[in-house]
């Protein structure tokens, strides 16, 4: 196989390049988190005048939560009663399987592809 | 047949410089192997772990804790056994170039790239917070954590630009003051020992989601060993890489594993489950719980040193990984350089500070974590695969591995299996992040195999003094 030479990458374009890398990554990852999109979904039931017995602790959670600084019922009460929204759908499941497999699967496939360029070059000269 | 080299070998170990003009320094010892591995990860039972209280509750959290615990005994042993013989900078990228493929090497590579860049921001985000609960405690409210933050990553990124040894040294160090500390919190909380602070009969519910909970906890169950793999990145700078990697990485989960086990239980014995499911710093409240000023004096500096620690070993394999990537021209060749004096890839550690630093600023402390581990949780899924590609192309008769993993192909499955549930576990509760991440991904694999992957030498990128590949 004719060994592949490859361009040389001028100061611009690998400053472009980094650029690109660095856009990539706020936009895909911090973006979401900074138009709040992303983050766990939460839904909290709490009484209107809560007290330690309708928030279901006992005298020993109560002495906890008050040696923790939260020495009134009404403090603690929304981390008491928050709790994650686990409900989903069987699509959107499917959906999120379809994607990471269908990631790995493109990937391992253009992987192979160049793989065997590198083996050929690397072996076949010898 | 079987090649010349061998990895086990004092002179003939096929280690070299790989195309740069000043290598890395081989100083490090099993002990730096093992402070890198723990060092890393110790903080996961200083914060983030009892996140899996939150998700399923207190049962749920030590189910996960070892579920997860058997995930990385999977990733332990896979990995010694490959990185035992692949021993170069860059870790699982490294071993992904030779094994797999570029386009794999290069997603690999920034796997291990925003896993502990995001641990390092997740590290930093503690030492604020640390420092502003201690200030409340003193009566100081209001307290700007910003400037906190900030100096932990400057401070360990100038260590790291220093120099190796002196880096992991220091990390040995406060990480064995870190360990000691949960030691002596345990012994000094436990009634064997005459200790009698713990209510676990008094705190501990039912699993307050049910079996659901149980599953979703695997998401940060992970926190409690994420980073183990790090262990790796410093192959290129250990004195014997087939005897120092598989020893400090092994002892390093056994480690993590006791750690983790008695953490869960002194914490859900002295605080409420829905406080501990939500708490920045569970050790150090265990530790105020407790009564002891001693105590929380010594966890509060446990906290600090551990999560200096993490940050530390995060910057150091993040950097590796980084320049790994530009010494192979995956990334512009400028991030290749290794500093003519501290021999260190000093371009790559000063490039990831600006990162960390968004993320530490500006994101939760919950999604960072997530971030971190869904860079994780892709990685640890690329290992099954790599491993059984790797013992196909070279079967065991071909190249002297340093370590060889019992029972394969069964840790590859058994690994590849708690992924499927750990993706679920993402999946409830923080899918948007999921979505997010591998959408990253999708799009920098396009653009790495139609563009940047034109600037890479191809035979070059196989360094190893390896026979040719079976099949190929």
């Amino acid at each position: 196989m004719a060994k592949y030479t490859p361009p040389v990458q001028g100061r611009v374009g690998q400053i472009i390049d980094v650029m690109v890398l660095l856009a990539l990554t706020v936009g895909a990852l911090y973006i979401p988190l900074w138009l709040k999109l992303a983050g766990s979904a939460h839904v909290a039931d709490t009484p209107e005048s809560p007290t330690w017995e309708s928030l279901g602790q006992n005298p020993v959670m109560v002495e906890k939560w008050n040696q923790l600084g939260y020495s009134d019922p009404a403090s603690a009460a929304e981390m008491i009663t928050s709790r994650f929204d686990y409900s989903f759908s069987i699509g959107s499941l499917i959906v999120m399987i379809a994607i990471i497999i269908g990631y790995y699967a493109i990937m391992l496939r253009f992987s192979e592809k160049e793989y065997r360029e590198v083996i050929a070059e690397k072996f076949n000269g010898d | 047949m079987m090649t010349d080299f061998d990895i086990t070998s004092k002179t003939m170990d096929g280690m070299g410089p790989h195309g740069t003009n000043v290598g890395l320094l081989r100083v490090l010892g099993p002990a730096h192997v093992w402070a890198l591995g723990v060092g890393i990860v110790l903080v996961g039972e200083y914060m983030g772990w009892n996140f899996a209280v939150g998700k399923g509750g207190a049962y749920a959290a030590l189910i996960a804790c070892w579920f997860a615990g058997l995930l990385y005994s999977c990733v332990a042993m896979i990995d010694s056994e490959v990185t035992s013989t692949v021993a170069a900078a860059g870790g699982q990228y490294t071993q992904a170039k030779h094994i797999v493929g570029p386009l794999m090497a290069f997603n690999v590579g920034l796997y291990l790239v925003f896993a502990y860049t995001m641990l390092e921001a997740a590290n930093a985000i503690t030492v604020g917070f640390l420092i502003d609960t201690v200030a409340v405690m003193s009566g100081h409210d209001g307290l700007d954590q910003r400037p906190f933050i900030v100096l932990a990553i400057m401070f360990l990124a100038w260590l790291n630009y220093r120099g190796v040894l002196a880096t992991l040294t220091f990390s040995l160090v406060i990480t064995a003051v870190a360990f000691s500390a949960i030691i002596i919190l345990f012994l000094a909380t436990s009634p064997v020992f005459g200790g009698d602070v713990l209510r676990h009969r008094e705190l501990m519910t039912d699993l307050p989601y049910g079996w659901l909970g149980v599953l979703a906890a695997m998401h940060f169950g992970l926190w409690y060993y994420l980073g183990i793999e790090g262990t790796t990145q410093a192959a290129e700078e250990v004195r014997s890489p087939a005897r120092a990697l598989p020893f400090g990485t092994l002892a390093g989960i056994m480690t993590l594993l006791i750690a983790a086990t008695l953490t869960w239980y002194v914490c859900v014995g002295l605080m409420p489950w829905e406080y501990l499911g939500q708490a920045g710093v569970p050790l150090f409240d265990a530790a105020r719980l407790s009564g002891s000023t001693f105590l929380m004096v010594l966890l509060g500096i446990g906290t600090l040193f551990a999560t200096l620690a993490s940050a530390n070993g995060c910057i150091n394999d993040a950097s590796r990984a980084w320049f790994a990537m530009g010494r192979d021209h995956y990334l512009p060749a400028w991030f290749g350089a290794v500093h003519p004096t501290y021999r260190t890839p000093y371009r790559s550690i000063i490039f990831l500070v600006p990162i960390a630093l968004i993320f530490a600023l500006g994101a939760p402390l919950d999604q960072v974590i997530t971030f971190s581990i869904l860079s994780g949780l892709l990685e640890y899924t690329f290992m099954p695969i790599n491993v059984i590609l790797f013992r196909r192309k070279w079967p065991l008769d071909t190249i002297k591995r340093g370590y060889e993993h019992p029972f394969h192909p069964l840790p590859a499955f058994v690994l590849l299996f708690l992924c499927g549930v750990a993706y679920f576990a993402v999946f409830l509760g923080y899918g948007t992040q999921l979505v997010a991440m591998i959408a990253f991904y999708v799009i920098v694999s396009l653009w790495f195999h139609f563009w940047r992957y034109r600037f890479v030498r191809r035979a070059a990128q196989f360094t190893m003094p390896w026979p040719r590949p079976q099949g190929y």
